[in-house]
């Protein structure tokens, strides 16, 4: 670290407080989560008392142990969970890769148009965004039972994309515009044409935005519910539809700790997946490409 | 128990095909669209069995917002959907389902009469299971201060004082009072109670602004007086979480959601050993139980060819047949099939049956008042306004919505 | 740039937007103009396996001829921005008139629905959005001041909030919060009163959601200023401290100027996402004491009837307000434009 950012021991203990008072409140109910998921949902859900989500009374009533495996083996056994995971994982790398691709191209032509129609074209984009996706996921059902496009992964990789375009593009937009025009200008004197400069000159320095705005649409695939419930036939569900299903109807029981356990499930990969790209994050500037 | 669903399924069509108990052979295609809950799962997968049929199902709690768009088109995405008697009348009025009555007289000669619904006079589904909401309570409690199994809402408010005043409990009495949905249909069930009508007859105009809809309305907050303070969020789920946990003796509950409340999971054993069911309870002395009557059905879609509809005629009778009761099957729910033998838990809707109690109206206006109701009860509920003046704003929601639908004008 | 190296760099989101966002909302636009054909009703005796009942039914024949006559509908205008469910303005004026008191016309104006959950929209989008702009920004300078190799566990745990499917999320800490949760138990605890209960009280839930709304989103400012610091120019800030800067100033003329184009980029989303507030509404079982606008929407088509018409004006409206809020950050990004670079 730097001299200039090296901060007073005052400041450091006040960030250092509040940082550690932000990640308790951040992550509790994750762990608490975590540590309920080996539980009944007697214990988990604690209705007579909140201790006995500690304890496990229930559990230990129920199964003989103070934790369980059932909801774990339950969802991803019985419950076949591997194949909405698996749906997930397609969804969520082709919605980030064509996001990213036409984004890109868009964000960096936006931030190096002069005209005013690049403004307009941002404006109407952040309008579009402002439309409820419930209205527009229950327009788009008619029109695609009638053209047979419903239920399946593609239509709802390009609905995905299509609904978060405009935040892609504003994102990279920003991160663009703190990138110097000089660089590729300079290299359009030299003789490249505006996609080689691109090419060569961008897209070597543009990498913690597209990273940062990358994550974003990997979440958003990732977590979505509006649009993968409504679009997706059962053989396709990804995994936050199928956990939803577990938590049941007005007139029946579902199970609500096969829900917990997928929960605690499909946040663990993205635990090694933020470890390893908060390197590319912390580091991904080559040195010198925005000292503007 | 949905951790047996996928284990029992197995087993039920294993049971069908192993022991040939009916012969299913169509030609076509078939493909359901329903909610998901054990009871669907089973007919699904016995409709699935039948011989020489392409078949798809799509079995989700989403059923209501996929179904009138995957049936509007031709040919229709889906051929038959599974549906309520609330939920058949959207159905209905986009008429997307096609009358039964040829493909009855051809195929359905195992169809008992009872089984089927007539509107106008034209077939337009085959119920299989019933439900109601009938009240379920807990018999050690009411030893404890000496009473009887209350049959109205006024001895439950009284056994509900004597249990709070012998310091058993503090909340002894439960519901679904959740605004929305849950909250509306409870008016309902308390507005048949009282022996009010819904509407002038023979229009789609409302009329609940009256002494019954008061009296229906104080009489729900009378109940919430001795309810969890937190009642206007707990739906059935939660509802019955606080029944498990023992904090509630009284409570009024679907059919379908006693057997867990009966098994011995997710309770202590005085809490499960306990817990009965009666029958519905009444309000006041106009006689009708204020409950309502529900039953789940199957209707074939119109923009199919009449290949696909025989054949799915065909494989959802195979479905329902009296051949899908086992073991296993049985207790997913109070079936209409011949051959059904009902369990203790079942007293309660077989109960609500025999009281008389009314159907939920399957009128196309119907939907439109229970989201209004939903929308505006809670507000009188916490205080905030007079009954008069929620049934009014209920009046006004609901007419600016019918008219926009077209009912009114 | 040049216009048609523009054209070409823009055109496959251009293509995305226009399909799926573009065209829908030129349909619901049209939608909220039209309702329904007169129904033609009919008495009819309904049976089934509990015996029969008198009731009402749609003619579907004599309907289906209104239907193919004008399959839109019947011309509606603004009638149903219009109407009570919406805009009011016939009760809006007539509370008006009969008001005594502005509290009195106040009282009678949060009794319309479309005025309830605009009260409620808007609170929570004034409150929840600058909160989170500073609470984000305080996390990344927290995490920015962390030893490099703690790093990563800190961002991962900062970003749980966001990362946990909202949907459970919210589910879990609705019963954490409970009466007998642990959240709840403590908050008794604290305020030393055993009967205290969030989801009973409206002033609580309303607070319960926007801490809840705090509290998933601000990792997202989190990140994005995070992504921000990195790039800050450590040259200037190093040649600001040989000059004499204190530590404020160079937050004050350094950072914080760099950060501006991102502080408006999330200004621009959450005020836009919080104006749509839905999610913990639903999750937190909270329609009882908080309505917003999406919510409305949903309730309009997840009835047994769909109410479209309504769903497309409340939708329009949700446009129009979203359009209202941000013109402030808007025009500030129209005299930005073409300069600064």
């Amino acid at each position: 670290m730097s001299k200039a950012t090296r901060l007073s021991p005052t400041t450091k203990i006040m960030a250092y407080g509040f940082l550690g008072l932000w990640l308790v409140m951040a992550a509790f109910p994750f762990i608490w989560t975590l540590w309920g998921s080996f539980k009944v949902e007697g214990d988990f859900f604690s209705k007579a008392d909140w201790a006995n989500s500690l304890f496990g009374t229930l559990t230990i009533a129920e199964t003989g142990g103070s934790f369980t495996g059932d909801g774990y083996y339950g969802a991803w056994i019985q419950e076949e969970f591997w194949r909405a995971a698996l749906n997930t994982f397609i969804v969520c790398v082709c919605v980030v890769t064509i996001s990213l691709t036409c984004g890109t191209l868009g964000g960096y032509a936006l931030s190096r148009s002069t005209y005013r129609y690049a403004f307009w074209f941002l404006l109407f984009a952040l309008m579009f965004r402002a439309m409820p996706p419930l209205t527009l996921v229950s327009g788009y059902l008619l029109p695609f039972f009638e053209w047979n496009l419903w239920g399946h992964l593609s239509t709802t990789i390009i609905v995905l994309v299509a609904i978060n375009q405009p935040f892609t593009l504003w994102m990279l937009h920003a991160f663009f515009k703190n990138i110097p025009t000089d660089l590729d200008e300079s290299a359009m004197v030299d003789g490249c044409t505006r996609f080689q400069a691109f090419r060569h000159v961008i897209i070597p320095v543009m990498w913690p935005g597209v990273i940062t705005t990358g994550l974003f649409s990997f979440l958003l695939a990732y977590n979505d519910f509006a649009v993968t419930t409504m679009l997706l036939s059962k053989e396709n569900q990804t995994m936050v539809p199928k956990l939803v299903s577990f938590l049941g109807t007005t007139q029946t029981k579902g199970n609500v700790m096969f829900a917990v356990a997928a929960v605690v499930s499909i946040t663990a990969p993205l635990f090694i997946m933020i470890i390893f790209f908060q390197k590319q994050i912390v580091s991904g500037l080559t040195a010198g490409a925005v000292k503007g | 128990m949905k951790i047996w669903k996928t284990a029992m399924l197995g087993t039920a069509v294993a049971a069908l095909t192993a022991t040939g108990t009916f012969a299913c052979e169509a030609d076509g295609r078939v493909s359901i669209i329903g909610n998901e809950f054990p009871a669907i799962q089973t007919v699904a997968a016995a409709a699935g069995a039948c011989e020489g049929i392409t078949f798809s199902s799509n079995l989700t709690a989403d059923h209501q917002t996929l179904n009138v768009a995957g049936m509007t088109g031709n040919p229709a995405e889906y051929t038959t959907a599974i549906v309520a008697n609330s939920s058949i009348v959207a159905l209905i009025n986009e008429d997307v389902i096609r009358p039964l009555d040829d493909l009855v007289a051809e195929y359905g000669q195992d169809i008992a009469p009872s089984q089927l619904i007539t509107v106008d006079g034209k077939i337009m589904a085959v119920a299989f299971m019933a439900n109601a909401q009938h009240l379920v309570y807990r018999a050690d409690v009411l030893e404890q201060v000496g009473l009887e199994v209350p049959t109205s809402y006024e001895e439950v408010l009284a056994a509900a004082e004597a249990i709070r005043a012998a310091g058993i409990m503090e909340h002894p009495v439960g519901g679904a009072y959740a605004a929305g949905w849950n909250l509306a249909q409870e008016f309902t069930n308390m507005y048949i109670g009282t022996g009010g009508a819904f509407f002038k007859p023979g229009t789609a105009e409302i009329s609940i602004n009256n002494a019954q809809g008061v009296e229906a309305l104080e009489m729900m907050k009378a109940l919430t007086a001795y309810m969890n303070p937190d009642y206007l969020t707990h739906d059935s789920n939660a509802t019955s979480a606080e029944w498990e946990a023992g904090n509630v003796a009284l409570m009024n509950m679907w059919g379908s959601r006693t057997g867990v409340l009966m098994d011995d999971e997710g309770a202590a054993p005085e809490v499960y050993e306990n817990t009965a069911v009666s029958g519905p309870l009444t309000v006041g002395d106009s006689g009708t139980p204020a409950t309502t009557l529900w039953w789940d059905g199957w209707t074939v879609a119109k923009n199919i060819s009449d290949e696909d509809a025989a054949a799915t005629f065909q494989a959802m009778a195979a479905g329902v047949s009296p051949a899908i009761l086992d073991d296993t099957t049985m207790s997913q729910a109070v079936w209409l099939m011949e051959g059904y033998q009902p369990e203790a838990v079942n007293e309660g809707v077989l109960a609500s049956v025999a009281a008389g109690s009314t159907p939920y109206p399957m009128r196309p206006f119907q939907g439109l008042l229970h989201t209004a109701l939903g929308d505006n009860i809670a507000d009188f509920l916490q205080g905030n306004e007079s009954a008069e003046q929620t049934l009014a704003d209920i009046e006004a929601a609901y007419t600016a919505a019918a008219t926009e639908k077209g009912f009114l004008q | 740039m040049k216009h048609s190296s523009f054209f070409w760099f823009v055109l496959p989101s251009a293509l995305l937007m226009l399909t799926f966002i573009a065209f829908p909302i030129v349909s619901v636009v049209t939608q909220s103009l039209y309702q329904e054909h007169e129904q033609v009703l009919i008495e009819v005796e309904n049976c089934g396996p509990f015996g029969c009942t008198q009731s009402t039914t749609v003619d579907t024949q004599a309907t289906e001829a209104l239907r193919a006559a004008q399959p839109l509908g019947q011309w509606a205008g603004l009638d149903i921005y219009k109407d009570r469910n919406h805009l009011a303005f016939a009760e809006v004026g007539e509370a008006w008139a009969s008001s005594v008191s502005m509290r009195d016309f106040a009282g009678s104006l949060m009794n319309l629905p479309f005025y309830d959950a605009i009260a409620f929209t808007l609170t929570y989008t004034a409150v929840v959005t600058p909160l989170t702009i500073i609470f984000g920004f305080l996390i990344a300078i927290g995490v920015n001041a962390v030893a490099r190799t703690m790093r990563g566990p800190t961002i991962f745990l900062s970003l749980l909030p966001m990362i946990v499917t909202p949907i459970v999320g919210a589910l879990v800490l609705f019963w954490m919060v409970d009466a007998r949760g642990v959240l709840g138990a403590g908050l008794q605890w604290l305020a030393d009163d055993p009967n205290l209960s969030v989801k009973a009280s409206t002033p609580l839930t309303w607070i319960m959601l926007m801490v809840y709304g705090i509290w998933s989103s601000a990792p997202f400012a989190f990140i994005v200023y995070y992504a921000g610091l990195q790039t800050v120019n450590t040259d200037t800030l190093e040649a600001a401290m040989i000059d004499g800067a204190t530590r404020w100033q160079r937050i004050r003329y350094v950072v914080i100027p760099h950060l501006v184009p991102l502080t408006t980029f999330i200004a621009l989303i959450q005020l836009m996402d919080n104006f749509r507030v839905f999610e913990p509404i639903v999750s937190f079982s909270a329609q009882a004491h908080a309505r917003s606008l999406s919510f409305a929407i949903f309730n309009d088509l997840g009835g047994e009837t769909r109410l479209l018409s309504s769903a497309a004006a409340t939708s329009v409206l949700t446009i129009i307000g979203v359009a209202i809020l941000l013109s402030p950050v808007l025009v500030r990004t129209w005299r930005d434009f073409g300069k600064a670079r």
